[in-house]
């Protein structure tokens, strides 16, 4: 795979030869992103109403990413990720009410209220996390992928990680693993240019993280994340080379993220004008919309049904989430290991 | 029943399980064609392929984290880390991700893997190959840690942990590797948690695992010629460990010693002394009396090493303070 875009220093790559989607493609992708867009807002707005605790970090303005890599795989792939992994659970078609309850530490969450925003996992979609630790998942995105050459299937897995655990030591050593045995992973950085509230120029010595494993040999790429349709090319490019046995390789998404890294982060580190500039010039959502009208491929009208739709699925999940009862006491006990 | 080296019964625990089950993989530095550091994995790369035996770069990090991975994913990885002091890189992988896993994943998934820790010895390695880290690891949640002290347990503790459903660490005495025993050609399968009385006695008890066993059961033979007859209680597993048996043998001595080769402070003794502080209090006759390595790195000369490490010696000095 050739790396065609080293634009260097993170701005977002040149469109070039746009990949057109097919109508049912633009719908899919439009509405997995606004899915992801609602359901965002509603934890943010649950967040300031004190019904989540801890830890939330929003994926507002980088869904064009997770929905393309997902329009680029079959079952069977696995996913891991970080601590900004609601949008991953909703791509991945994990339940938003069960998502939302956990958010909230309620019974019916994914991790049964003890992991939170930042833990939840899904053996029937293959998601495994939402993990804490900056750059952790990645070694175990490797182990995932050793998995899948040991059992002979051409499954490949999705390891994500930001720009700013693109600095962790560990990656390095995953690379090399990854690149060494030749495993199907496939190492997606999403730069969204601050690593909590350090700018990448701030953080790291080199900007261009596509070339992060150049000393492996690991091919990159860097793809404009705002755009779905050049992350799903990017991104079946990368999936077919993984599953021929040709290893690793690295795609850089080019994103932006609306809010700050986390709901108490007020995002002083930057100007309301950047922020604003990247929502009417780029947003990712609107981009599938107003195309979608342009090529007289939808109506207004059907559009508002769809977003009816997704409010729905959102407010029943934020309406489970509140109900939801608490775990119960019995449960700080249970887990630990399996009782012998 | 055959005799065989301590490093030897490890050896055939790892290829019995991989025999068994074609799920359970060997990771580790050297483990492939060197055949480990230690010779414990030698021959088994001939024997199953290097698919399912692997050399590993020195990356301690991805070793232990690629494994959790792996295991997420159903396979049974067994890890070796060439010297219980580069587990310290291993940290995260172990600490953060492997022991919460099933916890924060909502029981959803089980993490099926093993890591093997050489650890002390006194075989002269230096401050920076020879330290006993166990209680480190027997202090978070999620972790399981035994310390074989025969070969019969070299060999019973390995394949329990492999079949154990949650990770396991395995802490691996270096001066044992060497150490000839009998195991038998059939073992029954053992349980994690549960301790082996090594030596009945009347007078006093002596808590101990791995090395510090036979230390223990030399001193008890030197304390027998004084007519004081100690106990000596091999833990084998250290997280959980076997608070049962350690009351039950209190009970019969009412004194307490604990001995390991980790340092004293804030160590597994530490535990023990505490536990049996509160729940055996009432049959305490004498001071809880703990035996452990100084609070200092371990020292390369050899004399200063050997003064360091706990001896026959100090452990039934032990016995006879709390006896006083």
């Amino acid at each position: 795979m050739a790396a065609t875009s080293h634009t260097g220093n993170g701005q977002f790559p040149d469109a070039g030869t746009p990949v057109q989607f097919t109508r049912d493609e633009e719908l899919t992708a439009y509405r997995e992103m606004l899915l992801i867009r609602r359901f965002e807002e509603k934890a943010g707005q649950l967040y300031g109403m004190g019904f989540i605790g801890g830890f939330c970090h929003l994926y507002i303005g980088q869904e064009a990413v997770v929905v393309g890599m997902q329009m680029a795989i079959k079952p069977g792939d696995q996913v891991i990720t970080t601590y900004r992994d609601h949008g991953h659970m909703l791509a991945t078609g994990m339940d938003a009410k069960g998502v939302m309850a956990e958010l909230t530490g309620r019974s019916g969450g994914y991790s049964r209220g003890k992991g939170g925003s930042m833990h939840m996992f899904s053996k029937e979609k293959n998601f495994y996390g939402g993990h804490g630790i900056v750059g952790a998942n990645v070694p175990l995105g490797a182990g995932l992928a050793f998995a899948n050459k040991y059992r002979g299937n051409d499954n490949v897995c999705l390891t994500y990680f930001g720009d700013g655990a693109a600095n962790q030591g560990q990656v390095y050593e995953a690379f090399n693993m990854a690149k060494l045995w030749h495993l199907p992973v496939i190492f997606i950085i999403e730069n969204n240019r601050y690593a909590m509230g350090t700018a990448i120029e701030r953080a790291a010595a080199t900007t261009d993280f596509s070339r992060r494993g150049a000393s492996f040999d690991i091919p990159g790429e860097q793809v404009d994340g705002m755009d779905v349709r050049a992350v799903r090319a990017a991104g079946e490019r990368a999936v077919k080379r993984a599953r021929a046995g040709e290893g690793p390789c690295i795609l850089e998404m080019l994103t932006y993220r609306y809010r700050g890294h986390s709901m108490s982060d007020p995002a002083k580190y930057r100007t309301r004008e950047e922020v604003e500039r990247v929502r009417e010039e780029r947003d990712p959502i609107e981009r599938v919309r107003r195309r979608m009208l342009e090529a007289g491929m939808i109506k207004e009208d059907e559009l508002k049904k769809i977003d009816g739709e997704i409010r729905s699925i959102v407010n029943a999940a934020a309406e489970f989430a509140q109900n939801d009862p608490e775990p119960d006491a019995s449960e700080l006990w249970t887990d630990v290991l399996l009782p012998a | 029943m055959s005799e065989v080296r301590f490093g030897q019964a490890i050896n055939r625990a790892l290829a019995d399980a991989m025999a068994a089950d074609e799920s359970v993989v060997l990771f580790g530095e050297d483990v492939a064609a060197p055949g480990g550091p230690f010779g414990v994995t030698r021959g088994l790369l001939d024997r199953f392929g290097a698919e399912r035996v692997r050399d590993t770069p020195i990356s301690e990090a991805a070793i232990v984290g690629a494994a959790v991975g792996a295991a997420m994913s159903g396979l049974k990885p067994v890890v070796e880390i060439m010297f219980m002091d580069f587990v310290t890189l291993s940290m995260d992988a172990l600490v953060n991700q492997a022991a919460k896993a099933r916890f924060m994943f909502g029981g959803q998934y089980a993490l099926p893997m093993v890591v093997r820790l050489p650890h002390g010895g006194g075989i002269n390695a230096g401050p920076q190959h020879s330290q006993c880290l166990e209680a480190w690891l027997a202090h978070v949640p999620g972790l399981k840690v035994v310390c074989p002290a025969t070969v019969a347990d070299a060999y019973a503790l390995t394949r329990a942990a492999i079949a154990d459903p949650d990770p396991v660490i395995v802490v691996e005495n270096k001066s044992l590797y060497a150490v000839k025993g009998e195991l038998p050609e059939s073992m029954p399968n053992v349980t994690i948690g549960k301790a082996d009385i090594a030596r009945p006695g009347r007078d006093a008890t002596i808590v101990t695992y791995g090395a510090m066993r036979d230390v223990s059961l030399a001193a008890a033979s030197a304390l027998a010629k004084d007519g004081i007859e100690a106990e000596v209680v091999d833990l084998r597993s250290l997280q959980p460990w076997d608070e049962t048996a350690v009351l039950a043998s209190l009970a019969r001595t009412h004194r307490l010693v604990i001995a390991h080769e980790a340092v004293e402070a804030f160590g597994i003794g530490a535990e023990i002394a505490a536990r049996m502080a509160d729940i055996g209090f009432d049959e305490l006759d004498g001071p809880i009396v703990r035996v452990g390595a100084p609070f200092m790195p371990v020292p390369f000369a050899k004399e200063l090493e050997a003064r360091y490490r706990p001896d026959a010696t100090r452990i039934a000095d032990a016995v006879r303070r709390t006896l006083a």
